[in-house]
């Protein structure tokens, strides 16, 4: 069943730019992502040593419009992953296919990469020119797009980040928040289906987080574009609709948020942390007080809380 | 932290800053080279008014104009004074010793102190009314024919380009480097020369270190959006000819044929 679906999209790999502001179509049970038994090692060229294994075993299968987040430690192997996503990096054994495409085939690459953006951690080394709408330009003028229409994907790029009013100014006078909604515009421009952020907050502060975090989200709700989200925030990760945890590289969870966060001990075995919420109601369900475990925000916690006083005064009385 | 101007544009809604970057870049050249063509006075003095006409239209505060010329007063008075020294002639002025100034000297280093500011004053004006990235993207239009003899026109474009956008970033690095190093109690302002050198290298290490790791992320960047060199590359903006850029490559041509024929009559 895997191998058809596989199959079916030989036929219609032939990537085409505009598709995406076509819009909607036939999506939603489409694989954009399918790994088989994916290895990879860092080669060390210092002989004495041994190479790294960075991804063991990695079998996964993200389908179009998802939002998953990965989590993982430091060196679980979750950017080596990202890396492969978009053929930055080639699998040392095992194949990835995006949109049926074989990342190892020499020929794919460039269209992966159209298809399968990718935001960096550091928001001032992926941004190339001195004006922002020249950057946001870069990609489509890579893939030869004609004039005319890179002007026109740029002004939607930069609409759908909110930054059209920024379009002149250089990217050193912009925010970290900013400049990382100007590299999501920049892989916008190239129609992609999927954008696969590393780490895309970490070097920003809440506000700006904020920002990246939302222009994620209204992505993922109304372009239904493909969301890939490394990070460390628990508090992001529980937006997604999926969560995929790594472990010394290979996926140890993958589920819902609410399912994979009420397993507090567990990713805390794994130098994970839970959302603050779901922290303290386990905290306080250990101490005999009934909370549900499944909470996930703080919405929810204090309405739990609320519930368990609301019964308390209700037994008493 | 203060804002870093790159270059020195300064904005304003002119006609020459409107004008096409080739037109600009190849028309101070050639006014450069009429500079050399007009030997006297009245070619000077066509030259100066030429280039007045093109201060007040480009709107920028000619205040700005003459900031360039202080880098290159030394140079200024070096030649000036070299030529009213050194210039043989028949009507003498002063004579004091060796030193020798006659009437024809005096015209000498004259003319050539007026050809120097006008040539300094007419690149500022460019380089006030022209962004680095019209430059960078200019000179990449004009030297295209250049690729048939295998010269990476583009690459070397867009290394300026990659230049220009860092240029900031790194200033701020120094910056915090710099304060980073001083409140380790670093000293950069005091002793010698050799001993001024040397404080800058726990400076410059690690802005190297970091300037490296930066061009590997960033080369990494650009892989991800699908950079492979000049194969198949187009520009969102193309450069275009409009009617002013004809009106001033006219205007260019007849004051080039006034001042070899004001040449001719002198």
């Amino acid at each position: 069943m895997r191998k058809l679906a596989c199959e079916h999209f030989q036929i219609r790999r032939t990537p085409t730019p505009t598709k995406r502001s076509e819009g909607g179509g036939e999506r939603g049970w489409s694989i954009i992502f399918h790994s088989q038994n994916l290895h990879f090692e860092y080669v060390r060229y210092n002989e004495s040593e041994e190479n790294t294994l960075a991804l063991s075993d990695v079998n996964i299968h993200i389908n179009q419009g998802e939002f998953v987040a990965i989590l993982g430690h430091n060196g679980s192997g979750k950017s080596t992953l990202a890396r492969h996503l978009n053929a930055l990096l080639a699998p040392t054994s095992g194949t990835l296919w995006v949109q049926g495409m074989d990342t190892e085939d020499p020929n794919n690459t460039w269209p992966i990469r159209q298809m399968a953006g990718m935001v960096f951690q550091n928001p001032d080394n992926q941004l190339v020119a001195t004006i922002v709408e020249e950057d946001v330009a870069f990609g489509p003028e890579n893939l030869g797009v004609p004039s005319a229409e890179i002007r026109q994907r740029v002004d939607n790029a930069l609409q759908t980040v909110r930054m059209s009013e920024y379009a002149q100014s250089s990217p050193h006078q912009l925010s970290g928040g900013q400049k990382q909604r100007i590299a999501i515009a920049g892989i916008l421009a190239m129609g992609p289906d999927c954008i696969v952020l590393d780490e895309p907050t970490a070097m920003l502060d809440p506000s700006g987080r904020q920002e990246v975090m939302d222009t994620i989200l209204q992505l993922n709700n109304e372009k239904h574009i493909t969301v890939i989200l490394i990070t460390h925030f628990m508090e992001e990760a529980v937006k997604a609709k999926r969560v995929i945890v790594m472990d010394k590289g290979a996926v140890v969870m993958d589920g819902i948020p609410r399912e994979i966060f009420k397993q507090v001990d567990k990713m805390k075995d794994l130098g994970l942390d839970v959302p603050s919420a779901t922290g303290l109601a386990n905290v306080l369900r250990k101490r005999g007080i009934p909370i549900q475990e499944d909470v996930l925000t703080d919405e929810e916690f204090i309405q739990s809380i609320l519930n368990h006083v609301k019964e308390y005064h209700d037994s008493k009385n | 932290m203060a804002r870093i101007v790159i270059g020195q544009y300064y904005p304003a809604p002119s006609v020459i800053h409107r004008l096409d970057a080739r037109v600009k870049l190849v028309g101070t050249m050639f006014f450069i080279v009429t500079l050399f063509i007009a030997g006297t006075w009245a070619g000077y003095g066509v030259a100066a008014l030429a280039l007045a006409g093109v201060i007040y239209l480009s709107k920028v505060p000619p205040m700005f104009m003459f900031r360039g010329l202080r880098a290159m007063l030394f140079i200024l008075i070096f030649t000036a004074s070299l030529n009213l020294f050194l210039t043989p002639g028949e009507v003498v002025l002063v004579e004091f010793f060796f030193i020798r100034v006659t009437l024809e000297g005096v015209s000498h280093a004259g003319q050539i102190a007026l050809r120097l500011i006008i040539l300094i004053v007419g690149s500022t004006v460019m380089t006030l009314t022209t962004t680095p990235i019209q430059l960078t993207d200019a000179i990449e239009t004009l030297l295209n024919p250049f690729k048939k003899l295998r010269i990476p026109v583009h690459e070397i474009a867009m290394m300026m380009t990659i230049a220009l956008r860092f240029i900031p970033t790194l200033m701020e690095e120094v910056d915090k480097i710099m304060k980073a190093q001083m409140a380790r109690g670093a000293d950069f302002d005091t002793g010698g020369l050799i001993k001024r050198a040397k404080s800058l290298i726990p400076l410059l290490i690690p802005l190297f270190v970091s300037a490296f790791r930066r061009a590997d992320e960033l080369a990494q960047a650009m892989d991800a959006r699908c950079y492979r060199g000049d194969v198949n590359r187009t520009k969102m903006k193309i450069m275009r000819f409009a009617p002013r850029d004809f009106l001033a490559s006219g205007i260019l041509i007849i004051y080039g044929a006034i001042l070899i024929f004001i040449g001719r009559m002198g």
